[in-house]
């Protein structure tokens, strides 16, 4: 049991999400390993995007438990979370499908607002930031290190001082991931990171999300369509349809299981008996 | 942009549109015929015997009229041959750029001044106390920024802030002798408690909602002050409040005086130039406390909840807090304001903290755009400064006055300084236009 733990970051149990009359995702179970990449994949209103939310704070799950655990041990029941504490202490960051950037600030700045809590530590809670305190000019050195660190990863240390609102959509998209990264997750939540991007971009996003998986030890929870994506950098792939999870395993299984193939192109009615 | 030099465009001018534009000057007609034979064709006298006489004034109609039409007529041809708005064409786009850049030379400029203004006009009484009003106004509209421009929360109900402040320093310094050093921090605390009193039933409100609220708060503060009689006097409100002192020497014309201690010839003049000073460093505190905070995280994290609150749930910042420290922050200097109001007035009511503050202050921070330090205290500088040039013509100064500020939403729609200067940058520091800014509000 604890060893099974162990390799497990996110363990979600029989999590149902109601909006009145409408069941978004219904008993759904499925565990996310560490270091992993895992994916949610299934037509369009099957409920990905409610988990993601359910996941990250931004709804209160109807039911269920969502547990998530750190290396060192540590159990975070985010369902009982208010959601920029499941951020900055559980440390689970998101991504969302119309990205959400701070259009005008910086590239460097929307970097550095994700080491907020960090910084805010640092800066005394302001009043020793205020008087010039080294101890924050020091941490501030670092943040924005880590900033061009990451932004150096994504291409964009160019266009570091230009307002994210102005940057082209592929290198939004990135930007958003390094920001999210910046926050230092655990567990990393993209929401359709390759939405909108041209074959070639999304051959690099794999990449980039392989690196970032591999370099960092950092466990991924993705949602895509971009069947290309799904297929060659995760490790195991959950598939919703209507609010309840169809099929569970490795992308190759995923493949050629017949529910999957009938969920997303429909089938003869004779297949369906 | 039209270039004079392109033989299209010169074509296109040359073909005059005056079909088009006698249209445009028929309609304008029409309205003006509507609005005007009320207002100017009948006038109501009282007659001899003390009833109400209507008179028709049909020729004042119809030269009205015809001026309309010619005006109209011009404009419109005039806009139409060009194809570019008529204000656009009178007043450079470029002069929007050139301001930014005199901004690093006009704001030391402008400080010079300002340290010098006493020694400069020190016999005109008249000109010093403006000057005290201007920066009283400078400060809230910095304070105000915070909220309004830095946090993007729409606070009309500032001077209930700064009502918090005055009172907290009358009732403190005449119940309980307090020096104004000592009342000016309390005041200060005060106030900001009742930004925290304010900011938590709005947590969850933006925009229009979020005005409602904070508007209704802004009459709460002043309707209770008006009723609650016993303790701060009510409508009559609080007089003989103590005057400031030099550090503990009165401005007063006794041996122990200001005046005697420095071997000057009194003069009430000492204490109009102290204020001055007290509320230029008040003032400058406040700018001072507004730049170093955008740099700090704090700062920033008002910043990106202006732009987007739920990316900032997304990592990690409270917003909750970040909000209330925006509340209390702007509602703290508001307080320090309005204890050097009450201490610079003597006497304070009620009737000095109506809305019109509020909606006055907040004209300042958009005239002044919300990005820029310089902007705001040129805005209230313009405002107020404006107010008094045309004091003269009482009737026409709220007609000038609104026709200034459409001229500027026409031609800088997003206030003098329209543009955000990053608060931190590895290369280069490149201001971001307004509408970048702005598009993210939507």
């Amino acid at each position: 049991m604890s060893e099974t733990a162990r390799d497990t970051i996110l363990d979600v149990q029989h999590l149902t999400m109601r909006f009145g009359g409408l069941v978004a995702v219904n008993d759904l179970s499925f565990k996310a390993a560490r270091g992993k990449i895992t994916a949610i994949i299934g037509p369009n209103g099957a409920g990905k995007t409610t988990v993601f939310n359910c996941i990250t704070g931004f709804y209160q799950p109807t039911e269920g438990m969502l547990e998530l655990t750190h290396a060192t041990g540590k159990h975070f029941l985010l369902e009982r979370m208010r959601d920029f504490k499941i951020a900055a202490h559980a440390r689970v960051t998101r991504t969302f499908q119309n990205i959400r950037l701070f259009a005008g600030m910086t590239a460097l700045e929307n970097l550095l607002v994700a080491q907020h809590n960090h910084l805010m530590k640092a800066s005394g809670f302001t009043v020793l930031g205020l008087v010039g305190w080294p101890g924050y000019r020091h941490a501030k050195r670092e943040a924005i290190d880590r900033a061009r660190f990451w932004l150096d990863r994504i291409g964009l240390l160019a266009r570091a001082d230009d307002p994210a609102g102005v940057l082209a959509y592929g290198q939004q998209r990135r930007l958003e991931i390094a920001r999210a990264m910046c926050a230092e997750p655990v567990l990393l939540c993209l929401d359709e990171p390759a939405a909108g991007l041209n074959p070639r971009e999304a051959h690099e996003l794999n990449k980039f999300l392989l690196a970032i998986r591999n370099e960092t030890g950092t466990s991924i929870l993705l949602i895509e369509h971009h069947m290309r994506v799904v297929m060659e950098i995760s490790d195991q792939v959950v598939v919703l349809d209507y609010g309840q999870k169809i099929a569970e395993g490795s992308p190759a299984e995923i493949r050629g299981d017949p529910k999957v193939i009938a969920a997303y192109l429909g089938v003869e009615k004779e297949e369906v008996a | 942009m039209l270039v004079p030099n392109d033989p299209k465009s010169a074509e296109r001018v040359s073909r005059l549109d005056v079909g088009g534009a006698i249209k445009d000057a028929a309609v304008a007609t029409v309205v003006a015929f509507g609005l005007f034979s009320l207002m100017l064709g009948l006038l109501t006298q009282p007659g001899p015997s003390g009833q109400l006489t209507i008179s028709e004034r049909p020729k004042l109609l119809i030269v009205s009229l015809i001026v309309v039409f010619v005006g109209r007529f011009l404009v419109a041809i005039f806009t139409r041959s060009l194809r570019v708005p008529l204000i656009s064409r009178l007043i450079s786009p470029k002069l929007s750029t050139s301001f930014r850049q005199l901004e690093r030379f006009a704001a030391p400029a402008l400080l010079g001044f300002a340290l010098v203004v006493p020694v400069l006009f020190y016999s005109n009484r008249y000109l010093l106390d403006l000057a005290i009003l201007v920066l009283t106004y400078t400060m809230l509209a910095w304070g105000l920024n915070i909220v309004v421009g830095l946090a993007g929360l729409l606070d009309l109900g500032y001077v209930a802030f700064y009502a918090v402040g005055a009172y907290s320093y009358a009732l403190l310094a005449k119940n309980f002798g307090l020096s104004f050093w000592v009342c000016l921090p309390l005041a200060g605390i005060l106030a900001s408690f009742w930004g925290i009193m304010l900011g938590f039933p709005v947590l969850r409100l933006r925009g229009d909602y979020l005005a409602i609220v904070t508007l209704a708060f802004g009459e709460i503060i002043r309707i209770v002050i008006t009723n609650w009689q016993d303790f701060t006097g009510g409508p009559n409100g609080i007089s003989g409040i103590p005057r400031p002192s030099f550090f503990g020497i009165p401005f007063t014309s006794d041996p122990e005086g200001f005046a005697a201690l420095f071997h000057l010839e009194f003069t009430p003049t000492h204490r109009v130039v102290f204020l001055y000073y007290l509320i230029l460093a008040l003032a400058l505190i406040t700018c001072a406390v507004t730049i170093r905070l955008r740099q700090l995280p704090i700062g920033r994290a008002w910043e990106a909840l202006r732009e987007d609150e739920i990316a900032c749930r997304s990592l990690g910042v409270n917003t909750t807090n970040t909000k209330l420290t925006a509340f209390a922050t702007g509602a703290m200097f508001a307080g320090f304001a309005g204890s050097f109001f009450a201490t610079r007035q003597g006497f304070i009511s009620p009737e000095s903290f109506v809305f019109m503050e509020s909606a006055l202050v907040l004209a300042i921070v958009v005239l002044g755009g919300m990005g820029s330090q310089l902007g705001v205290a040129v805005a209230a500088l313009v405002m107020l400064g404006g107010f008094e040039l045309f004091r003269n013509f009482e009737q026409f100064r709220m007609l000038i006055f609104g026709a200034a500020m459409v001229g500027i939403m026409v031609w800088r729609p997003r206030g003098l300084v329209a543009t955000r200067t990053p608060s931190v940058y590895l290369e280069k520091k490149k201001d971001i236009p307004a509408a970048i800014v702005e598009e993210a509000r939507q």
